[in-house]
């Protein structure tokens, strides 16, 4: 379904992606995991067509979208959920899942209000407060909903875990295996290797831009390597 | 007598509003401040007395300085902003770049005008006056308060009651995870500088009926008004610019009609330094608001 051809990506001076090759087939998810600066918000970015790629391919479907501008992006039905939670902070719940119908582009929605509002409740209680003032745990779920509303045929997202407490993060967690359920097909960035590898079938390991490993992801939780570095047992 | 000053101000109030609302707009959207506005105002006040002049009803001459003041609007952006932004520099370089552009607009102006001071035949709008519980108020300080309720209340509209104005609302509160909901931030910079426009054009007529005189300059102190009315509001609110314009027009009416000519300007002055000492971000701004990188 997207397949990433040796992608190269440099900012002035640094290069964040040095030939990443990548596939995601229908209906899988699939994790992306390192460290802290390995490139993989530049790689989701590049996608999604805020970062141009110096070379390489992006392909979806069998159509190039290397390059291509972030909005049209979304016309293909890519949905990217940035990291770190970003809200459209004065603006109601509402709003913000409405902003989301943007992406469609009048193709066919695949998830409306009320498929959302049953996968996060809260939002529903919330609709007409402002998104700035819901708690972090809420901000995420409304920008994954947020999405959702864009009619994704692939949903990045990027680290949903970050800075959210224990408990928030198994809700948003239950949410996403449900949606895996249904049949959405996810690429799922976290530095949280544990929980990425539980909730994706396969997964990518990137360190400073280059992908070292990959495979099943239960293999991979087995992994002693990956054991040592990514869960913190030794 | 007091009543009658309130009423004068309220119609100062409007059209100051509406100067200003698209100043704010503007600069919430984008981080801009386009010194170009007071041009785009002068514009329509000249647009709408060239239609009349060539023997145009006056309505048809407003709405075509609101549609030409809204594309020269258009037109500042794409040509002083688009390029600069790609650059990260538009924060000072868009404010060089549209003072030349103000430039430019006044100097055409002053070319087609000679230079000269430009009136609209008499009675182009009819001389009335309504007198009521001792107040006078002419026909045309009436239809100039309808208009800048009517335009403030469609823009008002707009914004915050359209799928159009939700994605200009993204667009200002985040530009980037606005671009990953499709939205394309670009067709939006133009419908909002067109929106900005089009008010300051509708505010330039007002102007220049009201005072009965058009000149190429007569953007400049509207401009140097509409700069201290969005900081007293608080730079991009919305709410915050018509509350500004309110304690803007009516403090300025009010101090011209009771103060010595000579103290106007420092009582008023003195008043905006006082509130800004106590809400250094303006009657309704947000904090983060004076820091323009804060949002990047
Ligand atoms: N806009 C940018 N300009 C310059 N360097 C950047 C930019 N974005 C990211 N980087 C750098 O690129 C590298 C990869 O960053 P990123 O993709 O955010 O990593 P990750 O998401 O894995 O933490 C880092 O060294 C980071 O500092
Ligand atoms: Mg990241």
């Amino acid at each position: 379904m997207l397949s990433i051809d040796t992608l190269k990506v440099h900012y002035s001076g640094i290069q964040a992606l040095r030939g990443v090759s990548l596939e995601v087939t229908k209906g899988e998810t699939v994790a992306l995991i390192g460290p802290n600066g390995a490139g993989k918000s530049s790689l989701l970015n590049t996608i999604s067509g805020l970062v141009k790629p110096n070379s390489g391919n992006v392909v979806f479907e069998d159509t190039a979208i290397t390059g291509a501008a972030p909005w049209a992006v979304t016309k293909t039905g890519i949905l990217q959920v940035p990291e770190g939670r970003r809200v459209f902070a004065e603006m109601t719940v509402l709003e913000n899942l409405q902003v989301g119908q943007t992406a469609l582009h009048g193709r066919e929605p695949t998830y409306g209000l009320d498929d959302v509002f049953r996968v996060f409740p809260i939002l529903q209680e919330r609709r007409e407060q402002m998104a700035g003032s819901l708690s972090g745990g809420q901000q995420q779920m409304l920008v994954i909903g947020r999405g959702l509303m864009g009619g994704p045929r692939l949903l990045l997202l990027d680290e949903p875990s970050l800075g959210l407490a224990p408990v928030i993060i198994a809700q948003v967690f239950s949410a996403l295996s449900e949606l895996k359920q249904q049949g959405l097909t996810i690429l799922l960035v976290e530095q949280n290797a544990h929980l990425a590898l539980t909730a994706s079938d396969r997964a990518y390991v990137l360190e400073q831009g280059q992908i070292v490993k990959s495979g099943a992801s239960a293999d991979l939780r087995e992994d002693p390597e990956v054991a040592a570095l990514y869960l913190g047992q030794g | 007598m007091l009543a009658q000053q309130l009423v004068n101000g309220i119609v100062v109030s409007g059209v100051y509003a509406l100067f200003a609302l698209g100043f704010t707009l503007v600069f919430g959207i984008q981080r801009i401040l386009n010194l170009a506005h007071g041009a785009i105002f002068m514009t329509g006040a000249m647009v709408a007395y060239y239609v009349v002049k060539a023997g145009g009803a006056l309505w048809l001459g407003f709405i075509m300085a609101i549609i030409a003041s809204g594309l020269l609007s258009v037109f500042v952006e794409i040509v002083c902003f688009r390029r600069l932004r790609k650059t990260g520099d538009e924060e000072f370089g868009g404010i060089i770049s549209s003072i030349g552009a103000g430039l430019v607009i006044m100097t055409i102006a002053q070319r087609v005008s000679d230079t000269l001071i430009l009136r609209f035949p008499f009675e182009t709008f009819p001389v009335v006056i309504f007198k009521f519980w001792g107040l006078r108020v002419s026909m045309l300080q009436l239809f100039m308060a309808g208009a800048a309720l009517v335009l403030v209340f469609i823009l008002g509209y707009y914004i915050y009651r359209t799928s159009f104005g939700r994605r200009v609302r993204a667009v200002t509160d985040n530009e980037h995870a606005a671009m990953l909901m499709g939205i394309n931030p670009n067709l939006i910079y133009s419908q909002t500088y067109f929106l900005a426009g089009a008010l300051a054009g509708a505010a330039g007529v007002l102007v220049g009926l009201a005072f009965n005189s058009i000149n190429f300059i007569m953007g400049e102190p509207y401009l140097m008004f509409g700069f201290v009315i969005i900081i007293l509001g608080g730079l991009g609110s919305i709410p915050g610019a018509l509350l500004a314009s309110l304690v803007f027009g009516m403090g300025q009416t009010l101090t011209i009609a009771y103060l010595p000519s000579g103290l106007t300007d420092t009582v008023i002055f003195a008043a905006l330094f006082l509130i800004l000492l106590f809400r250094p971000h303006g009657l309704m701004g947000k904090e983060e608001a004076g820091n323009i990188r804060g949002r990047r």
